[in-house]
């Protein structure tokens, strides 16, 4: 073992005839943001969902070093202890925070739920963790019985991220977290994931097609066109001396302010 | 005195490939060495390729061939073609960097701004809060300002927020961008003074000085930067 996090070796995913994804390989190390940035289409979804287990690749293979029994291949997990690992290890936030959150219970009940999935029973302390989550992320404790039906957009991908970090997860894999929120809300958001990420020791994958979003909250980036990682670095490497014609590209493309 | 940092037969070009892969070199077989107490003033015409050194031996540009090596806790460290661990935590530790533009966090106040490098090291949030004070205090920073984010502080603020910064952490190695460009001649006398503080505890410095009266307070050896011209 290499001591990396999350080790992904030739993950290749095809639908019918396209390849979504082709031979990527990389390594996460402890602590560290890596940032997966390209365009629609260019396959960094399919990537994180193999590498999240939430999708079968059809070669390759991701190595996940647990808190507890070592290295596991997250594709040979029984269904039941790859769930574990998602619920005990890890965080997945949606895009669509509709999707990582239950929308027809409270808040507070959707913080809870999580604490109660890895062994908590004592309601007061599992309210109290709520709460204290609740105001991690900005959300006025007033609103802990509402259920995330009638809190705002940036609310629900707040109350989503408490939801995910609440289980003390050591890596947390993120799909365009603040894609569809208004600017201001977004950098709300980025402020808060940038501090949860810095105090909680955090390693993360982040999808974004957004390299704003990839420079305040990344160490490094892979960007990725028609499947392939065509260029990887530091990220203000990356950024600031593009090697590759379609980075060079992407990062000519962004709109001045 | 044993350097540092030492560089050898750097080279590096821009490839532009959206105007037909249009190869600008800009460095041509740089070598120098810096060690403890000295500050090294990198000179030539404008163009002549200073900055992409300068940020070539933070990690942040990319050259092709040569090698750069720091002095690094107890090893030596190769920065050319590093893994982007390797270079963060050169970053953390070892190498600061002043630009001139402050990239601006949103929402995080000044105090904290300048605060966190040194956090990072380890310190507490009370040390750390102290000596950031202390630095924007020497620097002129009004302390009404130290609780607000520094997005909407004047050009000259900005800097001395990023000069701050750079400094809190002590870095054994520092590289500076114009760190006097934006200021008036009051402000630009307490950098010199801060900098010069860094240079003779053994900071081993390379900096980018226009300004004639922050370069003959602070350099103890200047390097000629000859721009490469065409390819050969």
């Amino acid at each position: 073992m290499t001591g990396a996090l999350l080790s992904a070796r030739g993950v290749t995913k095809r639908f019918g005839g396209r390849t979504a994804c082709n031979g990527v390989s990389f390594d996460l190390w402890p602590g560290e943001v890596l940032g997966i940035v390209g365009e629609s289409g260019s396959g960094k979804s399919t990537l994180l969902n193999c590498l999240a287990g939430r999708l079968v690749p059809d070669a390759g293979s991701v190595l996940y070093e647990t808190r507890s029994v070592g290295s596991v291949d997250v594709h040979n997990l029984t269904e039941a202890r790859r769930r574990l690992l998602a619920r005990t290890e890890w965080g997945f936030v949606n895009q669509d925070a509709r999707e990582g959150l239950r929308m027809g219970v409270s808040a507070g009940a959707n913080i809870g739920e999580r604490l109660m999935a890895i062994g908590a029973r004592n309601y007061g302390e599992i309210r109290g963790t709520a709460s204290d989550w609740l105001q991690r992320v900005e959300i006025d404790l007033g609103r802990i019985d509402d259920p995330p039906t009638v809190y705002s957009g940036g609310m629900r991908q707040r109350l989503q991220i408490a939801r995910n970090l609440v289980s003390s997860p050591r890596l947390v894999f993120m799909d365009e977290p603040t894609g569809g929120l208004d600017v201001s809300v977004q950098a709300r958001l980025l402020d808060l994931l940038r501090g949860l990420v810095d105090r909680f020791h955090l390693s993360a994958v982040l999808v974004t097609h957004d390299l704003g979003v990839a420079r305040l909250l990344t160490h490094r980036l892979m960007v990725m066109q028609g499947g392939q990682v065509v260029e990887e670095g530091l990220t203000d490497q990356v950024l600031d001396d593009p090697q590759h014609a379609y980075t060079q590209m992407l990062v000519a493309s962004i709109l001045p302010v | 005195m044993t350097p540092v940092l030492s560089v050898r037969a750097l080279n590096k070009s821009f490839v532009m490939h959206a105007q037909g892969d249009l190869s600008l070199p800009v460095l041509r077989d740089v070598s120098l060495d810096v060690a403890p107490g000295e500050c090294l003033a990198l000179v030539g015409p404008s163009g002549a390729g200073k900055s992409t050194l300068l940020r070539s031996l933070y990690g942040n540009y990319r050259p092709q061939t040569g090698s750069i090596r720091v002095q690094h806790r107890a090893d030596w460290i190769e920065l050319v073609d590093a893994e982007p661990r390797v270079t963060l935590d050169v970053r953390r530790h070892t190498i600061g960097f002043v630009s001139q533009f402050l990239r601006v966090i949103p929402r995080v106040a000044t105090v904290d701004v300048v605060a966190e490098p040194m956090l990072r090291l380890g310190a507490t949030l009370e040390d750390a809060r102290r000596r950031a004070e202390f630095l924007l205090s020497v620097l002129g920073i009004p302390e009404r300002l130290w609780s607000l984010p520094p997005a909407t502080f004047s050009g000259g603020e900005q800097q001395r927020v990023n000069i701050a910064r750079s400094l809190i952490a002590e870095y054994p190695i520092l590289l500076l961008d114009e760190p006097t460009a934006s200021l008036d001649v009051a402000n630009r006398d307490g950098v010199i003074e801060l900098i010069r503080a860094r240079r003779d505890a053994g900071a081993a410095i390379v900096g980018i000085f226009h300004d004639v009266t922050v370069r003959e307070a602070l350099a103890t050896r200047l390097h000629t930067v000859e721009p490469a011209g065409a390819p050969a």
